[in-house]
């Protein structure tokens, strides 16, 4: 998994956001037992404590769980899973709408020029990188 | 209990004040970045922990003791310039440290020179400057400390030994221990920190976690850092 993190927001929200991505799209798998906190951290490049804190966050959201000795898993729970990828979305979304209106966009030529965008050869199978 | 405690801190080099009235207290099992502009008083300070400087006023307690032989059990230090003796092999280093310190893990300190492909039968000497301070660097971070002073520990390195470093650092250090870096390089140590001390003119004028600065102020301790000492 590839790390990168911004200057904008909490290091530890950034790996919350980053853990998520990988859980939705399967990086992390259902039921799959993941890495240790330090081994976490050495790959991602950051401190345990940071890593040890997104984690509970996780924890707390249900989207991974641990298990006393075991370690911590993701959970098996799809329609958890299916939650997390919704609300990731919409954040892309939220953030696509606000660029496109302080491009001085309407709602309806948004979509309109999305249309025309995903109509367009190529990129109707859903294939762009998001 | 705090590994290291300052109180009413000062020193005075003559008419110079290098440290002037510090308050601080460090707890065990945290990161944290001593950050300040050149001549800020960040190496007088790592000096006073470990009794190379006496402080002039106030007081400084290491482990609980004024730095002295107890202190110097506890604390592993890595100077701001290469102090190992170069004529040594990596490997008489070994049994140097392990000499002079109970808490020395021979066995980590091997482990890391092999993962570096560093002979432990080459001398310092014939290292180059990057590897002289892994090789440093590895010998301080296999000792079982509870504090580690690190005094510009990425200064003179190219970014990829940089990484190296820092990623030593978080693997290695004791999870009851505190590590203290000392640098100017804030945007390459930034994600390993926990907290931050800022210092300016022998003054402490911020402490606080990373985190709490990015979800506070909206930026990188980095952008801080260069507004709060904009010149």
């Amino acid at each position: 998994m590839k790390w990168e993190f911004s200057n904008d927001a909490p290091i530890y929200a950034q790996l919350i956001l980053q853990i998520k991505v990988g859980i939705v799209s399967g990086t992390f798998s259902p039921g799959e037992r993941l890495p240790s906190v330090r081994d976490l951290a050495m790959e991602a490049g950051v401190n345990p404590n940071t890593m040890q804190r997104a984690l509970t966050e996780l924890e707390r959201d249900g989207l991974v769980y641990s298990q006393r000795t075991a370690g911590r898993f993701v959970t098996e729970d799809q329609s958890m899973i299916d939650t997390a990828k919704r609300g990731l979305a919409e954040r892309h979304i939220q953030d696509f709408l606000a660029a496109m209106g302080q491009l001085g966009y309407e709602r309806e030529e948004i979509v309109a020029l999305l249309r025309q965008e995903t109509g367009k050869e190529g990129i109707t199978d859903g294939g762009a990188g998001m | 209990m705090a590994v290291l405690e300052c109180k009413e801190l000062t020193k005075r080099y003559g008419a110079a004040q290098a440290l002037n009235h510090v308050n601080l207290q460090i707890e065990p099992g945290r990161i944290v970045g001593l950050l300040g502009p050149n001549g800020s008083g960040k190496t007088t300070l790592i000096k006073l922990a470990n009794g190379l400087l006496t402080p002039t006023e106030g007081e400084i307690l290491v482990c609980g003791n004024v730095p002295g032989r107890e202190s110097h059990a506890c604390v592993s230090y890595l100077p701001e310039r290469t102090a190992i003796p170069t004529w040594m092999s990596a490997a008489q280093l070994m049994d140097f440290y392990g000499d002079f310190y109970q808490d020395f893990r021979r066995d980590a300190a091997e482990e890391m020179l092999k993962r570096l492909e560093i002979s432990p039968r080459q001398r310092i000497k014939q290292m180059s400057k990057g590897t002289r301070e892994k090789v440093q660097l590895i010998m301080v971070m296999s000792r079982a400390a509870q504090l580690y002073l690190l005094d510009e520990p990425i200064g003179g390195v190219d970014p990829a030994t940089r990484d190296y470093i820092l990623s030593t650092i978080i693997t290695n250090y004791n999870p009851e221990a505190a590590v203290i870096i000392s640098t100017h390089l804030i945007s390459d140590v930034e994600k390993v920190l926990d907290d931050v001390i800022f210092i300016n003119q022998g003054q402490v004028v911020l402490q606080s976690s990373v985190d709490q600065i990015r979800e506070e102020k909206g930026m990188s301790v980095d952008a801080l850092f260069r507004e709060v000492f904009k010149c």
